[in-house]
C-alpha cells in the first residue's frame, strides 16, 4: 500500500468516526451492509474505469452501458425465459464486444477516447430507452431466481456478496494490473504509447484488451445493479455512473494523462464516495446537496495530494543534500 | 583557425562560482566546484556522462538551487540564482534537451512571451515585426529554414538551430550551449563554432559543453574539466589538447582504439535487405541496400536526407510505400515495431527522450520491458529476473546510477542513452540498427559502444550505424552507405574512406 492510499485509508476511518459520532446510525448493520453493497457494485464499475484511464484514456458510456445490458438482462431472463446461465455470460460477451469496438475504434481509427465514449453515452442511452418502447424493464410479479438474487443481492455471514463480488475481482486485478506483464504494458503505454511501442509492444492490441476488460466488468455490474433494483427505467437508470467511476479513480490517485495510478486506490475512492454519499443521508443534509458534496470533497482530495506531492519533493532534496553535506565532512 | 589569443587575464571575471554543490537522493552531482567566467571568453566543460556538467548549468540557469556555495555575478555574491535572475544578468541558454514548441512557428517559439505587439487593447502580435526581428538572428545561425516553419517540420539539427537562435535572442552576456553538435552533422557544425567565435567578437562569454573534443580543442581558450562534480583540472589555451582532456576526464590514458582489426573481413551473407523501397519521407525515391552479417555498415548523409526514415521503416514503425524488405534472402512483412522485434532487428532511436526511453520507469523497468515475458513466469513479472538482466547491461556498459531502480529520467543524457542499448543488448539481435548511436556519450563510453558494436558484427549480427559524426563513420564502419535525398547516392569501401568522398556523396556528387 503507497502512502497516497495510506493517507485515502485514514480520511476514510476519520469521516467515518466523524459521522458516527454525529449519528450511531451509521454503525448499524443494516446501514453497513447497505453501504458495502453499494461499494460493491460502484467498485466493480470503476476497477473497469480504471483499466482505461491507466492507458490514458476515458470510457464515458459506461452509465448507459449499465442501462442497456441490464434492461437486455431482465429481458432476456424475465420475458424470454432465457436460463440465467446462459444469460449472463451472454451479458458478459456483450459488454466485452461493445469496449471491442471501443477500442479499435480509438486504436485502430485513431479516434479519441473522448468521442467514441461520449457517442457511445448516447446511442446506448437511446438503444435502451427504444428497446423498452420507454417503458420500465423489470420482473413479472412472484418470478425468482433464487440462486442468481443469493449471488447478487445475498448474503453470506452478514456480508453482501456483491462485496464480497468485489473483493475477488480487486484481488485477481490487482494482481494484472501490479504484477503482470500486462499490467506493466499498460503503465509503459500511459506513461509514454510512443517509446512503449518502440520497445516492441503493441500498443494498440493493449489498449484494446484495456477497453474489452472495462467493458466486461461493466457488464457484469450492470446485472449486479439490475438485480439490485429489480426494475429498469432505461431513461434514468445508471445515469451520471461514468462519473462515479472516473470520480473513485481520480481520487484514488489516478492520473487522467495515463501511467498512474493503484487498485487499492480506486476501490478506497469508491470507499470515499459512498461514504460521502451515506453521510449526506445520515447527516440529515439535503440530498439535492448530494452532487456538491462529492465534488467538493473530489476536489479538496486532488488538491492536497498534489500539494502534499510537492512538499514530499522537498524534503526529499532537504534530506539528500543533507545527508551529502554530512558525508563531505 | 587562429582564434586571437587576447590578453583576458585582465579583465575581471563577470561570473564566479565558489565551493558550489548540490546532491541529489543518492548521487552528489556537484561537490564543492569553483570556475569563473570572463567577458569575451570561450570556456570548453567536459567531463565524463554523469559528471555534473547539466546540474552546474541548471544553477547557472536558475533552474536549480545549489545546496551550498557562493555565486558571484558582477562582483555580487548570490547563494543560489532564480530564473529571472539569471536572465536579467544576460546568461542565456541553450538545453541539452530541446525545449521548443512544435505546434508553433520558429518566430513564435523565438520570442515566445516576449513577442512584438500592435498597440491597441487586443494586444495582437506584430507579425511583420516579429519576423524582422527573427530574421537576422536567424541568419547569425546560419538557419536554411523561413521564420514561419512550424518546428514540428524542422529536423534535430534544425531545431537545435532555433534553440541557439533563442538564446541570442536576449541581449546575452553569457551563452550557455549544453551538447549543441551532439546532433549536428559536421556541415551544420562548423557553422556553430563560426556563430561561436562571431559571439566572442562581440565580447560575450560562451560556455561550450561537448563530448566532441576535437570541437573543443577548436574553439575554446580554456576548457574546465569536471570529474564526479569536482574540478579535475583547468587547462589554459595552450595547455589544450585531446589527450590532456582525456586524462583529466577519466584520471588516467585511454589506450589507443585498437584500429578496427584491419584484416578485410570476408563478407557475411546479406542479411536484411530493402528492394527498391520508398519510405513516406521521400515517396518518388526508391532505395536500394542490403546490410550484410558480420560487418557494420555507415549510413552517412545531411541531415533530412531520409536516413532515419529508412530506419524506421526497417523497424516496422513506418509501412513501405512500395518495393520490399528481405530478412535472411526471405520475404519480411513488417506491420509494427512488435513485428521487427519478434525477428530480432532492434532500433536504437534518434530521440530518446521520446522513443527511446520511458523517463518515469526504472533502469531495469526499461531494459525489460521489450522483452518481458522472458522476464516472467506464467504472465507474471519477477522483479528479480528484471534485476538480474538489468545488473548485468548495468555492469557491462557502465551505466552510472545509484542503482538498477533508480528512475531513467533521473539519469544524466548520455547514461539515458545507455539504458537504451542496454535493453536490445539483453536480447539477441540480427539486425541491429543504431540512430546517432553516440549521441551526448562520453568518450570512454563512445569506445566501448564502438567495441560492443564491433563485437555484435563478429558474433554474425548484422548492424547498421547512422551517424553524422564523420571520424564515428569512418572510424567504425566497415562500408558506408551515403544518402542524398531519400537515395543511396553511393557505397563507399574501406579503401575509398575518406570525409571527402563522404561529404561529395552527401551532396549528391560523384566521389573521386
Ligand atoms: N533531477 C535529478 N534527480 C536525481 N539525480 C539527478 C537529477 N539530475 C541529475 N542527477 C544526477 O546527477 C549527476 C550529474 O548529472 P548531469 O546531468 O549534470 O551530468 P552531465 O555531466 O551533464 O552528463 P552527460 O554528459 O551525460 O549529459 C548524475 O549522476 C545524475 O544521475
Ligand atoms: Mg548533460
Amino acid at each position: 500500500m503507497s502512502k497516497k492510499d495510506l493517507g485515502l485509508l485514514i480520511l476514510i476511518l476519520v469521516v467515518g468516526a466523524v459521522v458516527a459520532i454525529i449519528n450511531p446510525r451509521f454503525l448499524l448493520p443494516i446501514n453497513l451492509a447497505n453501504t458495502s453493497n453499494l461499494i460493491g457494485l460502484f467498485g466493480i464499475l470503476s476497477i473497469g474505469q480504471a483499466f482505461v484511464i491507466i492507458t490514458g484514456g476515458i470510457e464515458l458510456s459506461v452509465g448507459s452501458v449499465v442501462a442497456l445490458l441490464g434492461t437486455l438482462f431482465i429481458d432476456f431472463i424475465a420475458v424470454r425465459g432465457l436460463g440465467w446461465p446462459i444469460a449472463l455470460p451472454l451479458i458478459l460477451v456483450l459488454g466485452g464486444i461493445i469496449g471491442l469496438v471501443h477500442g479499435w475504434l480509438i486504436t485502430r481509427l485513431k479516434l479519441q477516447p473522448f468521442v467514441v465514449t461520449l457517442c457511445g453515452l448516447l446511442i446506448y442511452r437511446g438503444v435502451a430507452r427504444f428497446y423498452t418502447a420507454d417503458g420500465t424493464a423489470g420482473f413479472g410479479f412472484g418470478q425468482n431466481f433464487p440462486e442468481l438474487e443469493f449471488l447478487t443481492a445475498g448474503r453470506s455471514w452478514g456480508v453482501p456478496n456483491s462485496f464480497i463480488a468485489l473483493i475477488v475481482i480487486a484481488i485477481v486485478m490487482w494482481v494484472v494490473l501490479h504484477r503482470s506483464v500486462f499490467g506493466r504494458y499498460l503503465y509503459a503505454i500511459g506513461k509514454n504509447e510512443e517509446a512503449a511501442k518502440y520497445s516492441g509492444i503493441r500498443t494498440g492490441r493493449v489498449v484494446m484488451a484495456a477497453y474489452v476488460i472495462c467493458g466486461v466488468l461493466t457488464a457484469l455490474s450492470a446485472i449486479y445493479f439490475a438485480m439490485y433494483t429489480r426494475s429498469i427505467s432505461p431513461a434514468s437508470h445508471g445515469q451520471f455512473y461514468e462519473l462515479y467511476a472516473i470520480a473513485a479513480a481520480v481520487l484514488g490517485g489516478f492520473s487522467l494523462r495515463g501511467g498512474e495510478g493503484s487498485l487499492v486506490g480506486v476501490i478506497l475512492g469508491t470507499v470515499l464516495l459512498q461514504e460521502l454519499q451515506n453521510l449526506v443521508n445520515l447527516l440529515g443534509i439535503p440530498s439535492s446537496l448530494n452532487f456538491a458534496v462529492m465534488g467538493g470533497v473530489i476536489l479538496i482530495g486532488v488538491l492536497v495530494d498534489q500539494q502534499w506531492g510537492v512538499f514530499r519533493a522537498r524534503r526529499l532534496m532537504l534530506d539528500a543534500s543533507r545527508k551529502g553535506a554530512v558525508a563531505a565532512e | 583557425m587562429n582564434y586571437s589569443d587576447t590578453s583576458i587575464a585582465a579583465t575581471t571575471p563577470f561570473l564566479g562560482l565558489e565551493n558550489v554543490r548540490k546532491s541529489y537522493p543518492g548521487v552528489v552531482a556537484l561537490d564543492g566546484f569553483s570556475m569563473e567566467v570572463r567577458p569575451g571568453e570561450v570556456i570548453g566543460l567536459v567531463g565524463e556522462n554523469g559528471a555534473g556538467k547539466s546540474t552546474l548549468m541548471k544553477i547557472l540557469g536558475g533552474v536549480t538551487r545549489p545546496d551550498s556555495g557562493i555565486i558571484t555575478v558582477d562582483g555580487v555574491a548570490h547563494d543560489g540564482l532564480s530564473v529571472e535572475g539569471s536572465l536579467g544578468s544576460g546568461i542565456a541558454f541553450v538545453h541539452q534537451e530541446l525545449n521548443l514548441f512544435e505546434n508553433l512557428d520558429v518566430a513564435a517559439n523565438i520570442f515566445f512571451g516576449r513577442e512584438p505587439l500592435r498597440g491597441g487593447p487586443l494586444r495582437l502580435v506584430d507579425r511583420a515585426r516579429l519576423r524582422e526581428m527573427v530574421a537576422p538572428l536567424l541568419k547569425r545561425v546560419g538557419a536554411n529554414f523561413s521564420a514561419d516553419t512550424p518546428v514540428a517540420d524542422l529536423s534535430l539539427a534544425q531545431q537545435q538551430m532555433v534553440e541557439i537562435a533563442k538564446a541570442l535572442s536576449i541581449k546575452a552576456r553569457l551563452v550557455i550551449l549544453d551538447e549543441p553538435t551532439s546532433s549536428l552533422p559536421i556541415a551544420e557544425t562548423d557553422k556553430l563554432l563560426d556563430v561561436i567565435k562571431a559571439l566572442k567578437a562581440d565580447g560575450i562569454s560562451v560556455i561550450f559543453i561537448s563530448h566532441r573534443l576535437h570541437e573543443v580543442e577548436r574553439v575554446a581558450d580554456r576548457v574546465v574539466v569536471l570529474r564526479d562534480g569536482m574540478l579535475a583540472g583547468t587547462l589554459p589555451k595552450s595547455a589544450i589538447n585531446h589527450d590532456q582532456m582525456v586524462k583529466l576526464m577519466i584520471g588516467r590514458m585511454l589506450k589507443e582504439r585498437e584500429k578496427a582489426s584491419e584484416a578485410a573481413r570476408a563478407p557475411g551473407a546479406t542479411a536484411l535487405s530493402a528492394k527498391a523501397v520508398r519510405t513516406p519521407a521521400y515517396p518518388a525515391r526508391p532505395v536500394d541496400l542490403d546490410v550484410r552479417r558480420g560487418e557494420i555498415l555507415g549510413l552517412a548523409g545531411l541531415v533530412g536526407s531520409g536516413r532515419t526514415e529508412l530506419a524506421r521503416v526497417f523497424f516496422g514503425i513506418d509501412s513501405t510505400l512500395g518495393g520490399a524488405l528481405e530478412l535472411d534472402g526471405k520475404p519480411l512483412v513488417l506491420g509494427s515495431a512488435a513485428d521487427a522485434v519478434a525477428h530480432g532487428i532492434f532500433l536504437v532511436p534518434e530521440d530518446r527522450k521520446l522513443t527511446g526511453i520511458l523517463l518515469d520507469l526504472s533502469i531495469a523497468q526499461n531494459i525489460s520491458l521489450p522483452d518481458l515475458p522472458a522476464h516472467a513466469k506464467r504472465q507474471l513479472v519477477s522483479a528479480k529476473a528484471e534485476t538480474v538482466t538489468a545488473e548485468k547491461q548495468k555492469k557491462d556498459l557502465g551505466i552510472k546510477a545509484p542503482s538498477v531502480q533508480t528512475r531513467t529520467g533521473t539519469l544524466s543524457g548520455g547514461n539515458q542513452q545507455k539504458v537504451v542499448l542496454g535493453k536490445w543488448l539483453a536480447m539477441n539481435p540480427r539486425v541491429m540498427i543504431l540512430d546517432e548511436p553516440t549521441r551526448g556519450i562520453d568518450i570512454g563510453a563512445k569506445a566501448e559502444i564502438y567495441g560492443l558494436m564491433r563485437a555484435l558484427a563478429d558474433a554474425g549480427v548484422a548492424v547498421l550505424m547512422i551517424s553524422s559524426d564523420m571520424e564515428e563513420v569512418i572510424g567504425v564502419s566497415d562500408r558506408i552507405a551515403v544518402m542524398h535525398e531519400g537515395q543511396i547516392s553511393g557505397i563507399l569501401d574501406k579503401e575509398q574512406f575518406s570525409q571527402e568522398n563522404v561529404l561529395l556523396l552527401a551532396v549528391g556528387k560523384k566521389p573521386n
